[in-house]
């Protein structure tokens, strides 16, 4: 260990040398991860756009307008825009009852909320199908009484609520067991309403857990394919979602309208990482000053 | 707290729970005779070994990445940061269709690979490199706050009592992350075995080769037995519920370890 003995000689600690590794192997390392990362992340991204800018602008321009792709965009934009808030309500209403209240099964009933993570989205796609398909339980009875729900818009529907459904409370429900009601308490012995304390209590506190929830929520919904594919029945123009589109673009071999298709999902998704970053940061800075409020009070004497 | 457990009972568990009552209208013989079929044999052993290898290479680099993110600055570090989310954000058909693309035998990566005789699209090789992409998430960010939270008082310690980077290393740093690491490598493998969206541009969809058990389900579908699908199904489901305990478990036991 020759940086070893010359530390000794000289008056560097070696104690701080070595709580580190030798700058050869931090560079190796640096080197196999951004390498890596490259060939993965940042190589697939580029792809897409110069595979839709392949033709030039003018073709790019066709493709993104086409009756069929107007259609998908508008069913991604429902399906999307209905299940995001619903879930957001879900979101709050399910870590109010588990951050809030103690009751039996909570476990259980945080593990079920996970559930939509742990199946493959076929079967996401599937049980639905089972459930509303013309061999389904209620489908023959619904498809009786006019509703058309299996490889239609409400089935699309509910497989992207489905699939989007555990985002916002698993972002709210630690949230929600990390502040406790000591603060709510305060605003009702204070003489807050209920929905005062929501708004001016509850509601600041999740804010920015909310707001993350909603974006990771709304880009599982506007990107499904698995699920949405089964309950589709693939119905051009009709039951087609933008990720749909993309894959019936592709398999004519129209690959650079495909892509070019597909280039709109990839800008939701760089979108997507921006904001996030974007919220972690203001997330992160909420939490320091409310440490830094908290170790105030402390050193006062206060708590 | 009503309306939490009646929302997740309409959406999530009556639609589940479709998938057991439609198994119980069949006989466990003719459950058998379709989960015993060659070909959807051969599709689950496909979608859990290429699983198992897709989660065992993230497992290595999602270590690297996730060390060299937390310990070594470097520029661009908070890109590179915000780029590892990039496969939960990217819809699958998109990556399916890019990845497809990049590895065919007649672009320039996959004509590459091809002239040193690796072919990778339309193999098990090309469901795995999906499968690593889509996987590539959980280990890193599993594995980044505990990384942060290390703590180095820890490592000076066991550097002032004479131990060298590499037995602080082995005896220090890896047994404090393993749990993380077991349950980045757990949530990497359940996410793949259940993918459909970006392996089944690359995979090519040959019976007994490269058919994975998501698209055999919908095969079934598509010519309306309904039976065969659920029947497949029905293995994945458990599948998955085995590995959810398991990463519970580990989870668990992760949070117990930091609580020390």
């Amino acid at each position: 260990m020759p940086g070893y003995v010359r530390s000794i000689s000289g008056k560097a600690r070696p104690k701080a040398r070595r709580l580190t590794e030798t700058r050869a192997v931090r560079w190796t390392l640096t080197a196999i991860a951004l390498l890596f990362v490259l060939l993965f992340l940042v190589m697939p991204l580029a792809v897409v756009f110069t595979e839709a800018l392949a033709k030039g602008l003018a073709a790019y321009r066709d493709a993104v307008t086409t009756p069929d792709a107007l259609s998908a965009l508008k069913l991604t934009l429902i399906a999307a825009g209905i299940a995001v808030p619903l879930n957001l309500l879900f979101g709050v209403s399910a870590g109010w009852a588990i951050g809030k209240f103690d009751f039996r099964g909570k476990e259980l009933l945080i593990t079920l909320i996970d559930l939509p993570f742990a199946v493959s989205p076929v079967i996401s796609g599937m049980v639905f199908v089972l459930l509303f398909g013309r061999q389904g339980f209620l489908g023959p009875w619904m498809l009786d009484h006019g509703y058309r729900i299996a490889f239609a818009v409400p089935g699309i529907v509910l497989a992207t609520i489905f699939v989007s459904f555990p985002f916002v409370a698993r972002e709210i429900i630690p949230i929600m067991q990390a502040t406790g009601t000591q603060e709510e308490e305060a605003a009702r012995v204070l003489g807050a309403g209920g929905l005062q304390i929501f708004f001016r209590v509850t509601l600041p506190n999740i804010k920015w857990g909310l707001i993350y929830g909603a974006i990771l929520a709304n880009a599982r919904a506007m990107g499904e394919f698995g699920a949405v594919s089964v309950i589709s029945g693939h119905i051009r123009g009709e039951t087609n979602t933008l990720p749909l589109h993309v894959e019936i673009l592709y398999n004519e071999y129209n690959f650079q309208a495909a892509f070019a298709v597909a280039s709109l999902l990839a800008c939701l998704a760089v979108v997507t990482l921006v904001l996030k970053a974007i919220v972690e940061r203001r997330a992160h800075a909420v939490d320091v000053a409310r440490e830094r409020a908290e170790m105030d009070l402390l050193a006062e004497g206060h708590v | 707290m009503g309306f939490t457990v009646l929302y997740l009972s309409l959406i999530v568990l009556i639609p589940l729970l479709t998938l057991p009552a439609k198994t119980a209208t069949l006989s466990a013989h003719e459950v058998w005779d379709v989960v015993s079929d060659p070909r959807v044999v051969a599709s689950y052993r496909l979608s859990v070994g290429a699983s198992l290898i897709a989660a065992s290479v993230n497992a290595v680099f999602g270590f690297v990445l996730a060390w060299v993110l937390v310990r070594y600055p470097f520029p661009g570090r908070r890109v590179v940061d915000a780029l590892i989310d990039l496969p939960f954000a990217l819809p699958t058909a998109v990556a399916g269709i890019v990845l497809t693309t990049i590895y065919a035998p007649n672009a320039w990566l996959g004509a590459l690979l091809g002239r040193i005789g690796i072919k990778v699209a339309f193999t098990p090789l090309g469901i795995t490199i999906a499968l690593i992409f889509i996987g590539l998430p959980f280990v890193v960010r599993t594995l980044q706050p505990v990384i942060e939270d290390l703590d180095l008082e820890i490592e000076e310690a066991a550097t002032s009592l004479g131990a060298d980077r590499r037995t602080v290393l082995w005896r220090v740093i890896l047994p404090y992350l393993m749990p993380a690491w077991l349950t980045g490598f757990a949530l990497a493998f359940a996410r793949a075995v259940g993918e459909y969206g970006s392996v089944v541009f690359i995979s090519g969809n040959m019976p007994m080769r490269t058919e994975i058990s998501p698209l055999l389900i919908i095969t079934k579908l598509e010519q309306f037995d309904y039976a065969g699908a659920t029947a497949i199904a029905l293995v994945m489901l458990i599948m998955s519920f085995v590995l959810l305990l398991a990463i519970n478990g580990l989870q668990s036991w992760s949070s117990r370890r930091l609580a020390d």
